[in-house]
């Protein structure tokens, strides 16, 4: 039995890696503006009656008790993250044992090390790849704003310059406890957060693909 | 204790093995002309006295007008160690010989110094950049470099 | 009627579930064994060599924290020395046994994690990784006692430390001495014997002596495949030639005996930090550095047996407040030259397991 393959199909590791650059390069010069955090949440004017308000806080309260981390952690920061999920502070206990390797199985994803422009185009895709409902906690100074590494050639000076960021952990590396206080903060915003109308939101969120 | 030689001794018994290769030495480290630093290293590594068979590092310094290429040696059997240079004067495309043959550990360290500096090495079966994707813009560690 | 096959190349990421970082891998198959492979990097890339040039040398020592960041100690001190070394500076000797202390604290910690995640890469999916993470939340206490934080320390200074220890250290690390002991030995009751760690360990990815030598590797992986190279005892520095300690070492090369010599390893540290906690004298924990340090132009060279291997530290200076240039000689990417060797004719799983051994951290690698 001859398995024939259709030669164009199969690229030299040259030709991807130029494309690589070509992408990397590509959104180098697309990133130079913040994306705007989301925070529809606030917005007064979405008056939700009696019922409706029952059913988001039902909701919300199975989405808030049990964020599946997608797993995204280059640097530093991992470590802590990796400490907070070990037996001394307990992050099973608000039901995030769970860091999925897969980000199609993931609703929250903590960014924990410096963005670097060759990574950027890579988590995008992460982000990208995630269903919706989803959330993103910026951890660290390099996460926030490039952190110690700020005036490097090669580091993204925050990672609100790729993805939009819910909540911001400040810290070099924030220490365990911060991070748990982080993802409690993202607890309450999603408490607070309207249910029904999602698919504006994420068509605001600028989602690509 | 890792003996660090002195290195006059040995430019000495280098000069005589490999000819008009030594151009300068002192107590610190032998200056080697830079088409000749295979056949040192080479003897180098294979002298049954010297044995210098792990290299340590390859570095690369940006003197303004010359680059410096660092190599730095050590005898496992005999414990003891010694640091060659080469200079390279060339800024548009500067180019050194490898020593992959020789040592597999310049592989990665050889490319770094290509992506990083700029400085092109012969022979080597993969040239490419290692650190920054393939179309950045110019060598960062260079003092020229601007951003 | 005959099957044609050819080989595919195969991307492991540079997001994958592994602890070790972005590192990313074309892999060349033949079904599912292993024909070649090629390391990608990069992708933590942050350009601290260069970042040199803009701080001054104080500055530069939380840099180096983050280059190897789970052993972040040791980077410091190796910094330090080559700065010293170039400075001609001496360290005073109470600063010198901390220094002792702390580092050996260090390898405890650093190959509690890497033993850990090489069961994590094993299958044994977080219970020996939280056990040892119990331990080694035990030494961040005694460091975050120290300098206040748990992870990236910039807790040594040039000429010697910050500020002096708190009482509360000595006493706190002869509780632990105490203590680690005995969870070492239950540790290894546990796993010395697994079959599943025997048959998946035992005889994968091998590497030979030779191999090793020419490839520069150094460290535990080194010290596996039988080459009795310690930085310690071969070329000693700071004051470890007052100290009895063992070079543990392996004939086969294989990712058992890499996880036999980090575990013997952790018991040596064991024994330097008892010798050195009598023996530490009182007096001045930092000499008489100027506050903006500044040596003579000049060039120096300092390495220290880091947990992983020779770290070491290339400092030029052109008398001025900022380094010329710094260049770091980064372990991890030297020990990752032999992975192509050691990995040829295993399969997927068993390269995962192969990589974890080594005990790489991206920090290093792509500085």
């Amino acid at each position: 039995m001859e398995v024939s393959r259709n030669r164009e199909y199969i690229y030299s590791q040259d030709e991807l890696d130029r494309y690589e650059g070509r992408v990397i390069e590509e959104l180098k010069a697309n990133s130079t503006e913040p994306i705007p955090d989301p925070d529809e949440w606030l917005d007064e004017e979405l008056k939700r009656n009696v019922l409706v308000t029952t059913v988001d806080a039902v909701i919300n309260w199975g989405r808030r008790s049990s964020l599946w981390t997608a797993i995204c952690f280059p640097a530093c920061c991992a470590f802590e993250l990796i400490a907070v999920n070990g037996p001394r502070f307990d992050l099973s206990r608000f039901g995030m044992e769970i860091l999925r390797a897969s980000p199609r199985q993931a609703d929250l994803m903590i960014t924990a090390g410096t963005m670097t422009w060759k990574m950027a185009p890579n988590v995008r895709r992460i982000y990208n790849q995630m269903p919706e409902p989803k959330w993103v906690i910026a951890m660290g100074a390099c996460a926030i704003s490039g952190g110690i590494f700020r005036s490097s050639y090669n580091v993204v000076p925050g990672y609100n310059k790729i993805i939009p960021v819910d909540v911001y952990v400040p810290g070099c590396p924030p220490r365990p406890e911060a991070l748990i206080y982080g993802i409690q903060k993202l607890q309450q915003k999603i408490a607070k957060a309207p249910v029904l109308p999602d698919l504006p939101k994420s068509l605001r969120k600028g989602k690509q693909e | 204790m890792t003996v660090a030689l002195d290195a006059k001794d040995i430019a000495g018994r280098v000069d005589g093995a490999v000819p008009g290769s030594v151009v300068e030495s002192t107590v610190e480290c032998i200056l080697v002309d830079a088409g000749s630093l295979p056949a040192v290293a080479a003897f180098l590594r294979d002298t049954e006295d010297l044995k210098f068979d792990y290299l340590n590092y390859i570095t690369a310094v940006d003197y303004y007008s010359y680059f410096e290429v660092v190599y730095r040696m050590t005898s496992l059997v005999h414990n003891h160690s010694v640091v060659v240079k080469t200079r390279c004067y060339d800024r548009e495309k500067p180019a050194v010989p490898s020593v992959v043959g020789l040592w597999q550990t310049a592989d990665f360290q050889e490319r770094e110094i290509y992506d990083l500096m700029g400085i092109a090495f012969e022979g080597h079966p993969n040239m490419r950049r290692i650190f920054l994707w393939d179309g950045f813009p110019g060598h960062p560690l260079r003092k020229d470099y601007l951003q | 009627m005959t099957l044609k096959t050819e080989p595919f190349v195969l991307n492991f990421g540079p997001v994958h579930p592994s602890t070790h970082g972005v590192y990313r891998m074309r892999a060349t198959l033949d079904g599912e064994v292993i024909l070649d492979i090629e390391p990608v990097f990069g992708y933590l890339h942050r350009g601290i060599e260069k970042l040199a040039e803009e701080r001054t040398y104080t500055g530069f020592i939380p840099l180096t924290d983050r280059l190897d960041y789970i052993s972040s100690m040791s980077n410091n001190m190796a910094y330090c020395m080559a700065v010293e070394k170039l400075t001609g500076i001496t360290v005073p000797e109470r600063a010198e046994y901390l220094r002792v202390i702390i580092a050996e604290l260090q390898r405890l910690a650093n190959h509690c994690i890497a033993i850990g995640s090489f069961f994590n890469d094993a299958g044994a999916y977080f219970t020996p990784f939280l056990y040892m993470f119990r331990e080694r939340e035990k030494i961040l206490d005694l460091f975050d006692m120290l300098s206040g934080q748990r992870l990236t320390y910039n807790y040594m200074r040039i000429g010697g430390f910050t500020q002096d220890i708190p009482d509360e250290f000595l006493p706190a690390v002869r509780k632990l001495l105490d203590t680690l002991p005995k969870f070492l030995d239950e540790y290894e009751f546990f796993i010395k014997e697994n079959e599943v760690l025997l048959a998946r360990a035992k005889g994968v990815g091998v590497l030979s002596r030779e191999i090793a030598v020419n490839c520069g590797i150094s460290g535990p992986v080194a010290r596996a495949s039988g080459i009795d190279w310690d930085l310690r005892k071969a070329d000693p520095y700071s004051i470890y030639d007052r100290f009895e300690f063992d070079i543990p070492t392996c004939e086969n090369g294989d990712c058992y005996d890499r996880y036999r010599v980090r575990f013997m390893e952790m018991r040596q540290s064991l024994r330097i930090i008892e010798q050195a906690v009598k023996d530490i004298p009182a007096g001045p924990v930092r000499s008489d550095v100027p506050h903006l340090v500044r040596p003579p132009a000049g060039e120096a060279y300092a390495h220290i047996e880091s947990p992983k291997g020779e770290l070491g530290f290339y400092v030029v200076s052109d008398d001025s407040i900022a380094p010329y240039r710094c260049h770091v000689r980064p372990t991890s990417l030297i020990n990752l030259a032999a992975l192509r060797e050691m990995v040829r004719g295993w399969k997927v799983a068993d390269l995962i397991l192969i990589f974890g051994s080594i005990d790489i951290c991206l920090g290093e690698v792509d500085r």
